[in-house]
């Protein structure tokens, strides 16, 4: 369990977290073996030194950091714990990197539960399993009342290169076709309303999973693949600009075929939201070459986070950076960055 | 989604979009300027964006996006009475989510949130009751706004607040009504509006009959649309229809929704909450009399404006604003001055600019085709 290193885990006292477990001393010590190293469970990580020794394979690293901050912790779906793991894998992913490593870095609020920090470090330690990725290093600071709110996360990623990939967010061309893995918007959809300030009871659950194996199957299967990112916050609408900008192109999609759940359409329509900002965090974008639509789209449905894939519109000729939706009713309408948040409309 | 998929649907559309180029055939052939049509509500400018329907019709129809959306009418000097009330100790500003960016003199209530006020998001007035439950030591304040389509709403919560007795519960009323607006907008000289889509949402709880004097004394077609696309374009044929066969009525397409009379035990409810200002001041549109109403002395308690007592300071919009022209259709919003330099979503000037529902953001941020063609043809 502890890799050869004498630890004291179990000796954590009390309900809450409070300053004296950010203190340095035994209370400290306690809280790290107790929830995050019983956890985490790791040769690597095990000896708690200042910084871990990783062993890559191959020349070339990708490496990423990612902060997460969400209100509630918990939520249909997954938690904060399960976010930051999936987050920082799937920037990863996106980029064509096998993820291997992760770090991880909690402020935790004084008076937080025990029961849900421990909940949270044991859905990291599963989401990490499922990643196939290690937590080998971290830190742990506790902040006084109000200083934050209750728990944040930062976790860092590294991971080697999947061998010929190249991918590019400036080579979108006309004639390639986007591509997405699935429902949109169902994790924003999911935080908002398990906020609890909507009255509105839905069974929307968030999406959040681990991507670099679907990631991996996409790019085995459409070599050609020129691009993809992970639609987070700001939802497709701002990848697809991001991507119309870098590459100088247009984009057209259309409403038809963008694949949203009736509980998520149903929800957007109440609120006076729109889908396509909304975060997802199990979602791909990808521009993929016409030739491999199909192939692309057969690896992606055949990936259980990949089922409801779908072509969603092209790269066209047009006014570079403009990205354009044909609605359902046979209109053209823009489809621009967000300023801001997306607040609810009155009526 | 049933109920809202029959109302999108594109091929019945293209039947509605043929029989309008139909109708435009006939007129056009005596008229000399575009045919302008105003929709006077927010909810339509929506749709019309959302949906790209002003892209499917013939050029010459021109679609005015008018004074209905009740966050662009707001006047800086409300927003600042809102900060001010805000800024006081203890208070919890409570508001619907788009007059979170409207700009006041200083700041907007989402700055204000940043400088350390306590302002909470609201998705209902009983939500904002439901706080002031939760925290007796604090003044829950609501933003009242918008049309007849809320006020009964905020009615309801401050008679609810009266029946539980919540004391720590008040309204900053800033209701505003469509009659008399509408009524400033047809008396202004430099008006050439041919018809009107009339509110649905508000006649839901008005009924139909007060526009009557549109038709009567100013000879102006109107219908009363829904919200779904296909209402919007059904309703812009029905006023084509009333000017090609030379009629001028109020004709209501969203029956299934607004009845002739109203809906009279919100009416009542009203009635019984409210009173008539003799004026009230309107971004853009200046003052007009009777377009607001304020608590009735009964309520005074539950009454922000008297509780807090309010300044009512008023504050002269920009002087390079041209959001009352744009409102009124005098010109359209890429032809402001400031529209997209000064004045853009992330720096508003003119509250049309910062709700999606104000004809300035929504021709930024959906504008269609016809946007493109005017921006680059001006540029």
């Amino acid at each position: 369990m502890t890799h050869g290193f004498p630890r004291h885990v179990g000796k954590l006292q009390g309900e809450t977290v409070t300053l004296a477990h950010g203190g340095g001393g035994k209370a400290m010590k306690d809280l790290i073996d107790d929830v995050f190293v019983s956890a985490f469970d790791n040769p690597l990580l095990a000896p708690l030194d200042d910084a871990a020794w990783l062993t890559l394979p191959g020349k070339q690293l990708a490496f990423t950091t990612d902060s997460f901050v969400v209100d509630p912790l918990v939520f249909p779906g997954g938690d904060i714990g399960k976010l930051a793991v999936c987050g920082t894998v799937n920037d990863l992913a996106v980029v064509g990197a096998v993820p291997l490593y992760l770090s991880c870095a909690v402020i935790i609020e004084e008076g937080l539960s025990l029961d849900l920090l421990r909940s949270v470090a044991r859905s990291m330690a599963a989401a990490a399993r499922e990643a196939g990725v290690r937590i080998v290093t971290g830190d742990t600071k506790i902040v006084g009342k109000h200083a934050c709110d209750k728990l944040f996360i930062t976790t860092a990623g590294v991971g080697a290169f999947h061998p010929g990939v190249a991918l590019d967010i400036r080579s979108a061309r006309p004639g390639d076709v986007v591509l997405v893995n699935g429902m949109l918007g169902d994790h924003g959809a999911a935080i908002l309303a398990a906020r609890g300030d909507l009255a509105l009871d839905t069974a929307i659950t968030s999406d959040c999973a681990p991507l670099h194996e679907l990631v991996g199957a996409l790019l085995d299967a459409a070599p050609g693949t020129k691009f993809v990112r992970d639609p987070t916050r700001g939802g497709v609408a701002t990848v697809l600009n991001e991507i119309a900008a870098a590459s100088g192109v247009a984009i057209e999609i259309d409403e038809d075929r963008t694949p949203l759940r009736e509980e998520v359409r149903g929800f957007c329509e109440i609120l006076g939201l729109d889908p396509l900002y909304l975060a997802n965090e199990g979602k791909i974008v990808a521009i993929v070459p016409s030739d491999e639509t199909e192939v692309a789209l057969a690896a992606l449905r055949a990936h259980p986070f990949g089922a409801a894939a779908a072509v969603i519109g092209r790269i066209c000729d047009g006014e570079p950076g403009r990205v354009t939706m044909r609605t359902v009713f046979g209109g053209s309408r823009i489809v621009d960055v967000l300023v801001g948040e997306q607040m609810p409309r009155i009526c | 989604m049933k109920y809202v998929d029959e109302y999108r649907d594109g091929a019945r559309a293209q039947t509605l979009v043929k029989a309008i180029a139909r109708l435009v055939a006939n007129i056009g052939s005596t008229r000399q300027r575009p045919l302008q049509i105003m929709e006077v509500c927010g909810g339509h400018t929506h749709s019309i964006f959302r949906y790209g329907i002003e892209g499917m019709l013939p050029d010459c129809i021109e679609l005015v996006h008018g004074p209905g959306c009740p966050v662009c009418v707001l006047p800086m000097g409300r927003i600042d009475d809102c900060i001010a009330i805000a800024e006081r100790p203890g208070v919890i500003f409570t508001t619907f989510g788009d007059a979170m960016r409207v700009p006041g003199s200083r700041k907007s209530l989402l700055q204000a949130k940043a400088g350390g006020c306590d302002i909470r998001i609201v998705y209902s007035p009983m939500d904002a009751l439901a706080l002031a439950r939760r925290h007796p030591d604090r003044d829950v304040v609501f933003f009242g706004i918008g049309f007849e389509t809320t006020m009964p709403s905020t009615a309801l919560t401050v008679l609810q607040a009266e029946r539980e007795g919540v004391a720590n519960f008040s309204v900053f009323c800033n209701h505003i009504t469509i009659v008399p607006t509408i009524k400033a907008i047809l008396d202004s000289p430099d008006l050439h509006l041919d018809g009107f889509l009339g509110p649905g949402h508000v006649s839901m709880v008005i009924g139909t009959t007060p526009y009557e004097f549109v038709a009567k004394f100013y000879g102006k077609p109107m219908v009363i649309a829904g919200f779904e696309p296909l209402d919007v374009l059904q309703s812009i044929w029905m006023v084509l229809r009333q000017i090609a066969e030379g009629r001028c009525e109020i004709e209501n397409q969203y029956a299934r929704i607004a009845p002739e009379r109203g809906n009279s035990p919100a009416l009542e409810t009203v009635a019984r909450v409210y009173e008539l200002r003799e004026f009230f001041e309107w971004r853009g549109l200046g003052s007009i009399d009777h377009s607001g109403v304020r608590m009735r002395p009964e309520y005074a308690r539950f009454d922000a404006e008297r509780k807090f007592t309010v300044k009512g300071v008023s504050i002269a919009d920009p002087k390079s604003c041209q959001c009352g022209e744009v409102l009124k259709g005098v010109i359209k919003p890429w032809q402001c001055k400031v529209f997209g330099g000064a004045c853009t979503p992330e720096t508003p000037l003119g509250a049309l600019m910062v709700s999606s529902e104000g004809a300035c953001a929504a021709y930024y941020q959906y504008g269609g085709v016809k946007r493109s063609q005017a921006v680059a043809g001006s540029a």
